[in-house]
């Protein structure tokens, strides 16, 4: 009985303790079209979802910045100088 | 009401998307204004719109990298990057980042960590404010004396002045930065970014909170190649940092996406208001914002004393915040509007 209840004891001083690396897996069951290719791409390969993303997120933020940028200029906002000579 | 709602892949919860927007929008344009990613702005307003904490840091900082991308864009446009700077400093800051996060490692396997490096952000963040409020009274004290001598400051006078004696140390290699208009040993901004990054790497934060203030008051950068070179670095490590998080499964990337849809158009709107906006009105801000973040990370420092108020502290940390993010992008959209009609009207003028 002693024993039995030593055991975790004995396992976490034997270096048992450690948290074993968690895998995340997305639920793809209730997903359809490009949501579900997403999710099936991300539960495949790590690796590719992580170029996608190297790739997309400069890109969205490049485009809705030029979108921003067109808006701003059409008010009429002076996007290329600046007179401001300060600490 | 349904169509409000999101599914997100992969962490598999439903997400309203309008404030996933809304929050981009406001740390858009904080970020694109101080030339910071904003961590610890983001983490509470995901965590209050449902987001799991296991995929708040990645989608986080995947989002960060795509808006301080093309806040750097415009701030290079009105010359407020030193891409000479950004570049020697990335080598310290990564450096120091990582000497940081092996002093964590170490400091964890000697005993409990958590709370020590919870105290040292809370000091630096005092120290922080209180330089930068230093520097505004200093200023302002010259500012009268100039007055009383029947003179004028002039837009280059500053109130702390610590960097020009750094300037004095003249070990080569000597560098000309040319934006910052600064010529120094190249050993100043290397080590200025080691001791930024080191300190960024043992709070596990982004470092935009400290390199900013250090950019102005150790290396002498006016505050607005300061904000602009800030965001340069924030962007590459930003970028590293949603490949290595994404790597580890850990980004949602259909959050980051729709928030990068605000925060695109944010940061744009934070960058030109720096336009309108005097460098020592940045450095006033910046300080409020710097105050903020201490104070909503005291409230939860305290709770271990305080346990029957855990749920009031959490939630008062979490109002803060987020009030401050409100009020901050508020602020600095109202005064990009007001600067625009001006600017609207002497052109007009001149036609």
């Amino acid at each position: 009985m002693i024993t039995v209840l030593l055991c975790p004891g004995f396992a976490l001083a034997a270096g048992g303790g450690g948290a074993a690396p968690i895998v995340l897996v997305a639920d793809t069951r209730k997903l359809t079209g490009v949501m579900a290719w997403w999710a099936n791409l991300y539960n495949e390969s790590h690796f590719q979802f992580m170029i996608l993303t190297v790739i997309l997120i400069p890109l969205t933020g490049v485009i809705f910045g030029v979108i921003a940028d067109i808006i701003m200029s059409g008010i009429g906002i002076d996007l290329k100088s600046r007179d401001l000579a300060e600490h | 009401m349904d169509w409000l709602y999101v599914l997100m892949p992969i962490a598999g919860v439903k997400i309203f998307w309008p404030g996933l927007i809304i929050l981009g929008v406001g740390v858009g344009i904080i970020g694109g204004f101080f030339g910071m990613g904003g961590a610890w702005m983001v983490t509470p307003g995901l965590n209050i719109l449902g987001f799991p904490m296991a995929f708040a840091i990645g989608t986080d900082i995947a989002h960060m990298a795509g808006k301080s991308l093309i806040s750097t864009m415009r701030h290079g446009k009105f010359g407020n990057v030193d891409y000479k700077l950004g570049l020697i400093m990335l080598v310290g800051t990564v450096v120091g980042f990582e000497a940081g996060a092996q002093m964590v490692m170490w400091l964890e396997r000697i005993g409990s960590v958590e709370k020590v490096v919870r105290w040292i952000y809370i000091a630096l963040l005092a120290f922080i404010a209180w330089m930068v409020f230093h520097d505004v009274a200093k200023r302002k004290a010259k500012e009268r004396a100039a007055l009383a001598r029947g003179e004028k400051l002039t837009g280059l006078e500053t109130g702390v002045e610590w960097h020009k004696a750094l300037h004095k140390i003249k070990i080569p290699p000597m560098v000309h930065l040319k934006e910052a208009g600064i010529y120094c040993s190249a050993w100043l901004p290397i080590f200025v970014s080691f001791f930024t990054g080191w300190l960024a790497g043992i709070l596990g934060i982004g470092g935009g909170l400290i390199r900013m203030p250090a950019l102005i008051y150790m290396i002498g950068c006016p505050t607005h190649v300061a904000v602009g070179t800030d965001l340069f670095e924030v962007a590459i490590s930003g970028l590293y940092g949603a490949a290595t998080y994404t790597w580890k499964g850990r980004t949602e990337l259909v959050a980051a996406m729709i928030m990068l849809v605000g925060a695109a158009m944010g940061a744009q709107v934070g960058a030109v208001a720096t336009k309108y906006i005097k460098g020592y009105g940045i450095r006033i801000a910046f300080g409020l914002a710097v105050i903020g973040c201490a104070v909503s990370i005291l409230l939860k420092l305290v709770q271990p004393w305080l346990p029957a108020y855990k749920d009031v502290l959490n939630t008062a940390s979490t109002v803060l915040v987020l009030g401050l993010v409100s009020c901050m992008s508020i602020y600095i959209f109202v005064r990009m509007v007001q600067g625009v009609k001006m600017e609207l009207a002497a052109k007009n003028r001149r036609v």
